[in-house]
C-alpha cells in the first residue's frame, strides 16, 4: 500500500470512487491558487506598469521581474530534492521520493525559464544571448544534470527501486555541482574579461519591491503546483500498483463472458 | 577476502577479458584515433588545431569514456554476472574498486596513445619540464574519470533501453575533468604561452574530484546496482 499524505486522501477518494470531485484539488490548495493568481496580478501591474525603465537598459529591466525570481525557485527546488533524496534513504517513505522528483521537474521548468529570458535579456542589454562566465555555464550544467535525473526516475521498475535510484542520484547532483561550480569560475577567471552583473546594486526602491512581489508570486506557484504534482504522482503509482489486479479482474470479465472461451483455447 | 584483493581480482578478471577479446585495441584505440583525424576536417586550420589541441585530446578521451564504460558493464550484463557477484555477496565497493581500475588501466593508455597522436597530427612538442605535470594530470583525471564512469555505467550501461542515458549522465559530472585537465595539458605544453606552474592548481582540483568520486562512487555503487 502507498502511504499517502494525509491531504492527499481527499483525492484518492476521488479515484475511488465517492462522491467527491476528481482531482487533486483541496481547499488548502484553492486558497493557495487564488492567492498566486492575486500576486500575479500584482507582478503584472507593477512590473509591467508602475516600475520606472532602468536608467542604463530601458525596458529590458522587466524581464528581470520573472528571470530572477525563477532562478530562485529554480535552486530552491533543487535544494528540496537534494533534502528529500536524504529524507528518502533515511525514512523509505515514498511521499519524499516523490517530492524529489515533482520538485526535480519544476526545478527544471523553472530554470528552462530562467535561460531562455535570461537570453532574451542579455540579447537586448549585452548583445549576445550566451555568455560563457561562471555562472551561466554552471547553470548550463544544472541544468543538464537534472534532465539527466529527470530521465533516471523514468527507468521503470518498482516504486522503491525507483526511488533508491532517484534519490542516490539526487545526492550525487549535490556533489557534483559544487565541484562543477568551482571548477568553471576557476577557469573563468583565467579570462578577465568585462563582468557583467544584471543585479544592478542601485536599485529604484520600486523596481526592487516589483522584484520582491515577483519572488512571492513565484514561490506561490511553486507551492501551488508542488502540491498538485505529488498528488497527481501518488495517484499514478497507485493506478501502478492497481495495474496487476485491474488486468486479472479484466481477464476474469472475459472469461465469465464467453463461458466456451477457455476450453477452445487450450 | 578483502576488499583491496577482491578488487584485485575484479580488475585483472576485466583486464583478461579485454585482453582476450581485443576489443580494447581493435575498436576502441581506433576510434579515438579516428575521432582525432575528424577533428582536424572539422577545424580546418593548423593554426586552430595546435592552439586547441589539449582540449582535443581530452574530448577524444571523453567519448571514448562513453565507449569503455559500455563495454566494461556489457560484459557484466551478458550473462548476468554481475547480479550473480552480488547474490553472491561480494562486496560492492570490491567491485567498484575493481571494475573502476581496470576502466583506469585501460584510459591511461588511451591518453598515452592520444598525446602521441597530438604529437604527429597537430604539430605539438613535448617540452621535457613539462612531462611530471602531463604524467601526474594523466594519473589524476584518470581516476576521476574511472569513478565516475563506473558509478554512471553500474546505472546506465548494459540495459538495453538504458546505454543513452550513460552519455547524459556522465558528461555534464566529468565538466570539471575536461576543464582542469586540458588546461594542465596546456600548461605542460606551453600552448598560448602558459608555463608549467599555471597547471599545477588544475592538478589539484582533478585530485579533489577524485577523492569526492571515488569515495561518493563506492558507496553509491551498492544501492546503484541492487536491482
Amino acid at each position: 500500500m502507498t502511504t499517502l499524505h494525509p491531504a492527499a486522501s481527499r483525492a484518492t477518494d476521488a479515484v475511488a470512487g465517492s462522491p467527491r470531485r476528481a482531482g487533486t484539488g483541496t481547499t488548502a490548495t484553492r486558497i493557495l491558487g487564488i492567492a498566486t493568481i492575486v500576486s500575479m496580478c500584482w507582478l503584472v501591474a507593477f512590473g509591467l506598469g508602475f516600475s520606472p525603465a532602468d536608467r542604463d537598459q530601458e525596458e529590458a529591466v522587466r524581464l528581470l521581474y520573472v528571470h530572477v525570481p525563477t532562478i530562485w525557485l529554480a535552486y530552491l527546488a533543487f535544494v528540496v530534492t537534494a533534502v528529500s533524496s536524504a529524507m528518502y534513504l533515511w525514512r523509505r517513505s515514498l511521499g519524499w521520493d516523490r517530492l524529489a522528483g515533482a520538485s526535480a521537474e519544476l526545478g527544471v521548468v523553472f530554470m528552462a525559464v530562467t535561460l531562455v529570458v535570461g537570453a532574451l535579456w542579455g540579447r537586448l542589454t549585452w548583445g549576445v544571448f550566451w555568455q560563457w562566465d561562471a555562472r551561466l555555464t554552471t547553470t548550463a550544467l544544472l541544468f543538464v544534470t537534472y534532465i539527466g535525473y529527470l530521465a533516471v526516475r523514468n527507468l521503470g521498475g518498482s516504486h522503491a527501486q525507483r526511488a533508491t535510484r532517484s534519490a542516490v542520484l539526487g545526492l550525487l547532483a549535490v556533489l557534483e555541482i559544487p565541484l562543477v561550480h568551482f571548477s568553471v569560475q576557476l577557469w573563468r577567471s583565467l579570462h578577465q574579461g568585462r563582468t557583467f552583473e544584471p543585479n544592478d546594486t542601485n536599485m529604484d526602491g520600486l523596481m526592487l519591491f516589483s522584484l520582491f512581489v515577483g519572488v512571492i508570486a513565484f514561490t506561490l506557484l511553486y507551492t501551488w503546483l508542488i502540491i498538485h504534482r505529488t498528488r497527481a504522482m501518488a495517484m499514478e503509482d497507485m493506478i501502478d500498483d492497481r495495474g496487476l489486479d485491474d488486468a486479472l479482474a479484466a481477464r476474469r470479465a472475459e472469461a465469465a463472458a464467453v463461458p466456451g472461451a477457455d476450453e477452445e483455447a487450450h | 577476502m578483502g576488499v583491496t584483493r577482491i578488487a584485485w581480482l575484479v580488475a585483472r578478471k576485466d583486464l583478461r577479458v579485454e585482453w582476450a577479446s581485443k576489443v580494447f585495441t581493435n575498436q576502441v584505440l581506433p576510434f579515438a584515433a579516428v575521432t582525432m583525424v575528424i577533428f582536424a576536417f572539422a577545424l580546418d586550420a593548423d593554426v586552430v588545431l595546435e592552439r586547441v589541441a589539449p582540449g582535443l585530446v581530452w574530448l577524444a578521451t571523453l567519448f571514448s569514456l562513453l565507449v569503455l564504460v559500455q563495454r566494461s558493464f556489457a560484459i557484466e550484463n551478458e550473462d548476468g554476472a554481475l547480479d550473480a557477484t552480488r547474490v553472491a555477496g561480494v562486496d560492492p565497493r570490491a567491485i567498484f574498486a575493481g571494475k573502476a581500475l581496470a576502466l583506469a588501466v585501460e584510459l591511461v593508455i588511451l591518453e598515452a596513445m592520444l598525446l602521441l597522436a597530438a604529437v604527429v597530427l597537430y604539430g605539438q612538442d613535448v617540452p621535457i619540464e613539462g612531462v611530471p605535470l602531463l604524467a601526474v594530470t594523466s594519473i589524476t583525471a584518470t581516476c576521476g574519470l574511472a569513478a565516475v564512469g563506473t558509478l554512471y555505467g553500474g546505472l546506465a550501461a548494459g540495459f538495453t533501453g538504458r546505454e543513452t542515458l550513460l552519455p547524459l549522465l556522465t558528461l555534464p559530472a566529468v565538466a570539471p575533468v575536461l576543464i582542469g585537465a586540458t588546461r594542465a595539458v596546456e600548461a605542460a605544453l606551453g600552448t598560448a604561452g602558459a608555463v608549467v606552474s599555471d597547471g599545477w592548481p588544475w592538478v589539484g582540483l582533478l585530485t579533489v574530484f577524485a577523492v569526492a568520486f571515488g569515495v561518493g562512487g563506492a558507496l553509491a555503487f551498492g544501492p546503484l546496482i541492487d536491482e
